[in-house]
């Protein structure tokens, strides 16, 4: 017979190969050493990583903030408009991230290189060359054009199924635009503001091929950094288990702290 | 001494090509209960939102006090609307809800939180302030809609089928409230419905409206016992359309008969809808009747009893106060004031 119980059996299997089993040998590495005792140093080792954390988190949070300001007019923008214009620019927002995301990265590369599409333009009207890549710059520009549309798309979705004649209620009771975004669309959107935070802080703050191609190596990150313990010559999947439990805890924390807020701006309002 | 608040010149709406409304005049007087009347889809609604800044006009003008404010956005304008669908802010509470026009006049947190509370005595919603939007019933939820509007002292309220989602008895309830706050805070209410019997009972005046045309504007008595033309006649209450014949002035030939009425001025023998209300025609026997017809049905209707007369096929509806036998010939009188002789109308 089957219980509810019984149904739930293949996803408790999923999540425990796909999820616990892979994280237990996380922590299993980050805590022992080469020969396999138990250890903290590789938790210790991460103080020298310190700046690369540092950088990872405030470039992840830049790029964070760009998206929400892009993002917000856009899905607002969208989800107003009538049913056929909406899905076609949900179409046209989604095209591009059915192209391979390195290829979208190199793409970037070819346009912002010193002798690059976007300089020979400005040289044509005698400007330029400028210094457009291998700098922080263009390492947040490729995570906001990589992870824009994760914040507009959780956008869009709540403010969808905000009811036209609330917003038109607010104006009638007096609100200029400032203070119907702020008052009534704002507070709204709020679901979708932190999915979409979090789809997008997440991915740009673990990145490395973002800061690889268009960082120019001296804009790594803490990716760069986990990704060279298992695959470059500073071989140690110790040391790379612990930074990638380092950070995940860190995210998780800077998640529970982000949603602690959302939960309580929901209740003052 | 009456004066009209809010004027509207020649309206004319488009969507996509389509004419929803098609000019159309109006003007509203100061703290009148003023109604507007109509069949769904006749434009209502689009009207409520050009005076309340909703909804452009292709042409036309729109006065408040002799201002234009064609031009002017919904926030400045000195009206409030309650939304056909409430239209309640679900991440504010109650108390929230109704002071969010007062907050964005800047008043004091005392003068909010009393006019707050004086409107939830108004709509007897008191020690609710707290409560969410969700928790609320239709019918609260209305009257929170209504209290958020009044809360802001507009000259001008628009009520777009406010009670159209309420029961019957709560509806009823809610028209005398409705009614008795527009006297007591001498606002005037311009409201919509569809409901012939709401519009008759709470308004000062009423506007018949079909198609996107004003048909009649007038008290509820006017429109009820000088109908324009079929139309109003046929909404405002049931009655009876007959084809007929005006041959001369103060002569109508219809149902076979030649009748003596009071209406004049039409071409010679020019064809006419004659219109009859059911309570005019006075049932007597076979013999006396200008009309003779065979009782169809006859219900019971706790006043009176309604039944259906087929007299030459045409299906007469009769109120009277004495019932008849099913299958009886009776015979049917109507004094010349109560046949009312209408133009056909184009439109149909
Ligand atoms: N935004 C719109 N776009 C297209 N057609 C509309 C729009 N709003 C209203 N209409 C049409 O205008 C007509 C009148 O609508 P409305 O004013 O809502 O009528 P009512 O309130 O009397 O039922 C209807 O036929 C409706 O379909
Ligand atoms: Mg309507």
């Amino acid at each position: 017979m089957k219980t509810p119980r019984a149904l739930a059996i293949p996803y408790a299997v999923w999540v425990v190969i796909f999820t616990v089993v892979p994280l237990g040998l996380v922590i299993g590495f980050a805590m022992t050493d080469p020969d396999g005792k138990l250890t903290l140093d590789n938790i210790f080792a991460m103080s020298d990583y310190m700046s690369v954390l540092f950088r990872s988190i405030l470039f992840a949070i830049i790029a964070t903030v760009i998206c929400l300001i892009l993002a917000f007019p856009a899905a607002y923008i969208i989800s107003r408009s009538s049913a056929i214009n909406q899905s076609t620019l949900i179409v046209l927002l989604m095209v591009p991230m059915w192209i391979n995301f390195l290829l979208r990265t190199y793409a970037w590369m070819t346009l912002l290189e010193p002798n690059g599409l976007i300089n020979k333009l400005l040289g044509l009207i005698g400007l330029g060359p400028y210094n457009l890549i291998n700098n922080s710059g263009a390492v947040i520009l490729g995570m906001v054009y990589n992870y824009l549309p994760f914040m507009i798309l959780p956008l869009y979705s709540v403010m969808v199924k905000i009811d036209q004649s609330v917003i038109e209620a607010a104006q009638d009771l007096g609100s200029n635009k400032a203070r119907l975004v702020r008052k009534v669309i704002f507070p709204l959107s709020m679901p979708g503001i932190s999915t979409g935070i979090i789809a997008v802080f997440v991915p740009s703050v673990s990145t490395f091929i973002i800061s690889r191609m268009l960082g120019g190596g001296t804009n790594d990150l803490i990716g760069d950094i986990i990704e060279m313990q298992f695959s470059g010559n500073s071989y140690n999947p110790h040391l790379g288990s612990a930074m990638a439990l380092v950070l995940m805890i860190i995210v998780l924390f800077m998640m529970s702290l982000f949603n602690q807020f959302g939960s309580e701006e929901d209740v003052v309002l | 001494m009456e004066n009209t608040i809010i004027s509207l010149r020649n309206a004319v709406v488009e969507y996509d090509g389509e004419k929803i409304l098609k000019n159309i005049s109006l003007d509203i007087i100061d703290k009148q209960f003023v109604t507007l009347l109509g069949p769904s889809g006749c434009g209502k609604t689009t009207t409520l939102r050009i005076i309340g800044g909703f909804a452009e006009m292709a042409s036309g003008e729109l006065f408040f006090n002799g201002v234009n404010i064609k031009n002017l956005p919904p926030h400045k304008r000195q009206v409030n609307t309650v939304f056909q669908k409430y239209a309640l802010f679900p991440h504010l509470n109650i108390y929230e809800n109704i002071a969010f026009g007062l907050r964005i006049k800047k008043l004091h947190e005392d003068e909010i939180r009393k006019r707050v509370g004086e409107m939830l005595e108004l709509v007897n919603m008191q020690g609710y302030e707290k409560r969410s939007i969700n928790s609320l019933s239709g019918g609260q939820q209305q009257r929170i809609a209504i209290a958020r509007a009044l809360v802001n002292r507009p000259k001008v309220l628009l009520l777009d089928e406010p009670l159209g989602a309420l029961d019957l008895k709560l509806r009823k309830e809610m028209q005398i409230e409705l009614k008795r706050m527009q006297q007591d805070l001498e606002i005037t209410f311009i409201y919509v419905t569809h409901d012939q019997e709401e519009a008759l009972t709470m308004s000062d005046t009423v506007v018949v409206m079909k198609d996107g045309m004003i048909q009649q504007i007038g008290t509820p008595q006017d429109i009820y016992n000088e109908p324009k033309n079929a139309f109003v006649a046929d909404f405002i209450g049931e009655s009876n359309i007959i084809d007929g014949v005006m041959h001369k002035d103060f002569l109508v030939e219809f149902a076979g008969k030649n009748f003596v009425c009071v209406d004049k001025g039409f071409e010679p023998d020019e064809p006419v809808d004659v219109v009859i209300r059911p309570e005019d025609i006075k049932v007597v026997t076979q013999d006396k009747g200008a009309i003779v017809g065979v009782v169809e049905n006859i219900v019971f209707k706790g006043v009176h009893y309604e039944m259906t007369v087929d007299a030459l096929g045409y299906k007469w509806i009769i109120q009277s106060t004495q019932s008849e036998e099913v299958g009886s010939v009776i015979g049917m009188n109507v004094t010349p004031e109560d046949i009312h002789i209408m133009h056909k109308s184009e439109a149909e």
